[in-house]
């Protein structure tokens, strides 16, 4: 046996056919010879050579691999009877196709963003560490508890040197910036930035494509400046060019010596962000000395590998013990520290999310299977005398079997085919929208995802083509074949099968729809949260005056006349002010304080106040109410400055029964005093958290040089930045204007994980709810066409016509019932797992299970409705003659 | 053929292609050819199932026990020659052998002395 052979049977079976006529002439001839007539010499010649096909046939099975020729032949019948119905093979392709499609593409995110390794040496063994409190202080209520702050740059030189001999310790803060200036026609732009210590790349295990990476002489407050470019802002900005090394370029209105950039593979991430991290540069050069130094200032992270034999617990417990005597020399400090691996520290906020879509893809493509499985029961149903005659003439079992996996094996896989084309144009899709998530640049399909699909595509085929062999019983072959019409016991079966199909499809639908429910009404919630102020027709411009160009305290104040002035003047323009963060637009900073007049409290207590700077037009700019007293004046600046305002929450916990106005508070990090001359309202720096209270002080003499612009006009908010950024031009042509957006669009953003969740949740939930109402619609279709002559004979008897429609309505919906109850009670069961998901928002919302119910049970009622309306007209007399 | 067959086919199956092999060492022949010398020389004791000997001859040349070639026959027809080759001229010798042994013992066993000697003749 060869494949030779195999290839050339179609040849060989010519030559034999030959060869047997040239048989059977010469017999005929011999017979001849003897003197039989023709026709006897002829019948003769026959009869003694047997059956010439069965010769070719059983040849053609010797050249046969016997395997491979069935499994065509089934694979050929199966696409000569799907292309038979190509309604039903469209239908089923595409289902399987979103099925699998979803699933592939949450399969790809989940494998790459939360299992595969960070792309540094030996990922495993690199740390983020974090301190803590170990009791959080009541001034903190208001924020949830959170076990990871970020690290102070005296307690991390106090680490470095205990732990020496147990791990490499690197500092970094990724959520610096500069502005770049104007060179070479390239406009100015504002980047993110951020501060390392030298031996940060080499802790990680990477080094710079070109150029060098960091020296300890570079990390130090006299040297030279140098900075590292990433991979993706010296293709953008410097067009690639590789001389970029060794050249100045100019952050902040100083002139810093590039000396590498990094691959572009490196990317950094941490749950505090640095994604689009533009340039590197050595922290002790660029951050001030006295933060260097501090205690009380937490700006950094620390990442760090333990030398070979330590191991996370022993470095944690020995940095522990020295974080306990910090605090106990400096009340400022946190008293514990806490770590886990970066892997986890980038992704851990993502986990729930992509594993809540992840079970929502496999509860698609369960309900896929079924439904595909359904239909596919529903054909053998419909096949059954075909295949019952088959069964009786000797068809094996194992053939027909073989033939009903091959055709959901074809389906599955011309699904599996289209659903991978669908998951690549998802990808792109998602990378393209969530560039703002850590690690989304690492996502891409592998040769283990395509394993997995088709592990995906084969597990489908068994599946759906097993239950349809299950509801199908060989025994019955002489029961089909009797089945002339009016005893249906086979065809019951099958639709009963169908019905736990769909029990447990619409059972899924409404875990799904539940879960969509649920991500919904936290995604409005989370969009209409009140800000505090009103918040349409809102423009925020955020701009950064460098120190280099900007040293005196009084021509930043300049500047921001100046330029307020000019807005002002605009036309159209309402109002506008100036302020360091406006609302929801992030934390802005907070500071610890105490109440001059109380009782002084225990060193290192009081109370955290977020804290801003603002112009005096900014509170009816933007329309914060003023509650009580008045807002600082135009006057009280630079040196006059020590006056400020606090929110209505801030009054409330600094001076629960009494009149704030006229009281003082001391900023104990910068050792200040501030008169309260006024309570405002409320508003939130971040949408999906609580409100905080705040305390604001004068812009003007406060230390500020950032600051954001916020404008108001009656409509078109949007047109002003064009006008607003050349007036920025016109005072510094090097000054980059970031972060141009409504306020709005502000809330958007924030809620944009929300909305991404809760519509991507939806939109499996509206595809299951679709396949659920085709799949009853289909069931009960079926069973009416089966039972067409026993309606014909109840009409034909009388019954009435909405009696009829009720009884095949009841039937159609009793699945239903049942899968809603499942469902209901899944849902109850399971909705806890996202509960972190939700803002606002209880798991159990009797709003939306009540609402899911409802949709459901209508949705299931429209797809009932059609068949059980069809049958309650039927004309009896041709019911009765339909055989 | 019907009742007389069936014990023959069942001894065929082994032997056939030794016999095909046997008459191939005359010269070359043709399927009708071989059925025809098989059947004239067994007394027509033996009739070759057409249904085994097309197949017979396939393996046998699978095995390259025998080379095919087409040709004219004695009437001017085109026909399928088998020729035995060098290597079923030696598997002709074993299953002789084989064949000569197997008789006898079946000869022994039944007795009939004069069988099995005629078996060696």
């Amino acid at each position: 046996m060869s494949w030779r052979k195999f290839f050339r049977r179609n040849r060989a079976d010519a030559e034999l056919a030959q060869e047997i006529d040239f048989y059977l002439a010469a017999e005929i001839e011999e017979n001849l010879a003897q003197g039989m007539s023709a026709h006897e010499a002829r019948r003769r010649a026959y009869l003694k050579f047997g059956n010439p096909q069965r010769v070719r046939e059983s040849m053609w099975q010797q050249n046969t691999f016997n395997l491979i020729d069935n499994t065509w032949r089934d694979l050929k019948y199966a696409a000569r009877t799907l292309t038979k119905s190509p309604g039903f093979a469209l239908v089923a392709v595409l289902v399987m196709a979103l099925g699998i499609g979803a699933n592939i593409a949450l399969f790809t995110v989940v494998r790459s963003v939360l299992l595969n390794p960070l792309p540094y040496r030996d990922p495993a063994r690199l740390y983020t560490i974090y301190e803590r409190n170990s009791k959080d202080s009541k001034a903190s209520d208001a924020m949830p508890v959170s076990g990871y702050l970020p690290v102070d740059a005296g307690s991390f030189a106090e680490w470095k040197r205990s732990a020496q001999a147990t791990a490499e310790l690197a500092l970094v803060s990724p959520w610096q910036g500069y502005n770049v200036s104007s060179e070479a026609g390239k406009l100015p732009e504002q980047i993110e930035a951020a501060w390392c210590s030298w031996n940060f790349f080499p802790v990680l295990g990477v080094s710079p494509a070109i150029g060098r990476s960091f020296t300890a002489d570079d990390d130090r407050p006299g040297a030279e400046a140098t900075v590292i470019l990433s991979s993706a802002f010296w293709k953008r900005r410097y067009s690639s060019d590789p001389s970029i090394v060794g050249k100045k370029i100019w952050l902040d209105a100083n002139p810093y010596t590039v000396i590498g950039v990094m691959p572009s593979s490196f990317v950094y991430s941490s749950s505090f962000g640095g994604n689009n991290v533009q340039v590197w540069a050595p922290v002790a050069h660029e951050a001030p000395s006295w933060l260097m130094r501090t205690y009380g200032d937490h700006e950094f992270l620390v990442v760090a590998r333990p030398l070979p034999g330590a191991t996370l617990a022993g470095l944690l417990s020995q940095l522990s013990a020295v974080q306990a005597q910090i605090r106990a020399a400096h009340p400022e400090a946190h008293d514990a520290v806490s770590g886990r691996s970066m892997l986890d520290d980038a992704v851990e906020g993502y986990k729930t999310s992509l594993y809540a879509l992840l079970a929502a893809t496999g509860c698609v493509l369960l309900i896929a299977c079924l439904n595909v499985a359904s239909l596919l029961v529903a054909r053998t149903a419909a096949r059954s005398k075909e295949l019952a005659i088959r069964a009786a003439m000797g068809g094996g079992r194992l053939r027909l079997l073989g033939e009903r996996l091959m055709e959901s094996f074809l389906l599955s896989c011309a699904g599996g085919a289209l659903g991978l084309l669908l998951a690549w144009g998802a990808l792109a899709w998602l990378v393209r929208v969530r560039h703002d998530m850590n690690r989304v640049e690492a996502i891409h399909i592998d040769s283990v995802v395509v394993a997995a699909t088709l592990a995906t595509i084969l597990l489908c085929a068994l599946f759906s083509a097993m239950i349809s062999v299950a509801s199908g019983n060989g025994k019955v072959i002489l029961a089909s074949l009797q089945e002339s019409s009016r005893a249906h016991s086979a065809g019951r079966v099958r639709a009963g099968l169908r019905k736990v199909l769909l029990v447990l499809e619409v059972g899924l639908t409404v875990v799904l729809l539940v879960g969509a429910g649920l991500l919904l009404k936290s995604y409005e919630r989370l969009r209409n949260t009140d800000l505090g102020v009103p918040v349409d027709n809102v423009l925020t411009m955020h701009f950064g005056l460098p120190d280099a160009r900007y040293k005196d305290a009084t021509q930043v104040v300049a500047f921001f006349e100046r330029l307020l002035e000019r807005v002002r003047s605009l036309p159209g323009v309402q109002s506008a002010g100036l302020v360091t963060a406006g609302p929801g637009q992030g934390w802005g900073g907070d500071n610890l304080v105490t109440v001059v007049e109380h009782p002084p409290l225990p060193k290192g207590e009081g109370f955290d106040l977020m804290t801003r700077g603002a112009d005096p037009g900014y509170f009816s700019a933007i329309q914060i109410p003023l509650v009580r007293g008045r807002i600082f004046t135009l006057d009280e600046r630079l040196e006059r400055a020590h006056v400020g305002v606090i929110s209505q929450s801030a009054a409330a916990l600094l001076f629960p029964g009494e009149d704030p106005i006229g009281k003082h508070l001391n900023d104990s990090s910068e050792n200040q005093v501030y008169e309260v001359v006024g309570v405002v309202g409320d508003t939130r720096w971040n949408i999906s958290q609580p409100m905080r209270p705040t305390f604001y002080r004068p812009l003007y003499g406060s230390g500020y040089s950032v600051a954001t612009i916020v404008l108001r006009s009656e409509r078109n908010v949007e047109g002003f930045a064009v006008p607003v950024e050349k007036i920025i031009g016109g005072m510094d042509a090097d000054l980059p204007v970031g972060d141009v957006m409504t306020l709005r669009e502000t809330i958007g953003r924030s809620a944009l994980d929300s909305q991404f969740d809760s519509i991507l949740v939806l939109a499996f939930a509206v595809i299951a709810l679709l396949l659920a109402a085709a799949g009853l619609y289909g069931v009960l279709a079926y069973l009416v066409t089966q039972r067409t002559s026993e309606i014909g004979i109840r009409i034909a008897l009388g019954a009435q016509r909405e009696s009829v429609l009720s009884l095949m309505l009841l039937d159609g919906l009793r699945p239903a019932l049942f899968g809603l109850v499942f469902g209901l009670g899944a849902s109850a069961a399971s909705v806890r797992l996202i509960r972190s998901m939700l803002y606002d928002t209880q798991p159990l919302d009797p709003a939306v299970f009540v609402a899911v119910s409802g949709t459901l049970l209508v949705v299931a009622g429209l797809a009932c409705l059609l068949p059980a309306w069809r049958a309650s007209r039927l004309d009896p007399m041709q019911a009765l003659r339909t055989e | 053929m019907g009742k007389s067959n069936e014990p023959n086919a069942e001894m065929l199956k082994g032997t056939l292609d030794m016999m095909v092999l046997r008459t191939l060492v005359m010269g070359d022949a043709h399927g009708h050819t071989i059925a025809k010398v098989i059947e004239r020389s067994s007394e027509d004791v033996l009739e070759v199932e057409q249904g085994s000997l097309y197949p017979a001859l396939h393996r046998l040349e699978d095995r390259c026990w025998v080379s095919s070639y087409w040709g004219a026959s004695e009437n001017n027809r085109k026909a399928k020659f088998y020729r035995l080759t060098a290597a079923g001229k030696r598997q002709l010798v074993r299953e002789t052998n084989r064949w000569r042994q197997m008789a006898r013992a079946i000869g022994l066993v039944m007795g009939e002395k004069t069988l099995a000697e005629e078996g060696e003749r």
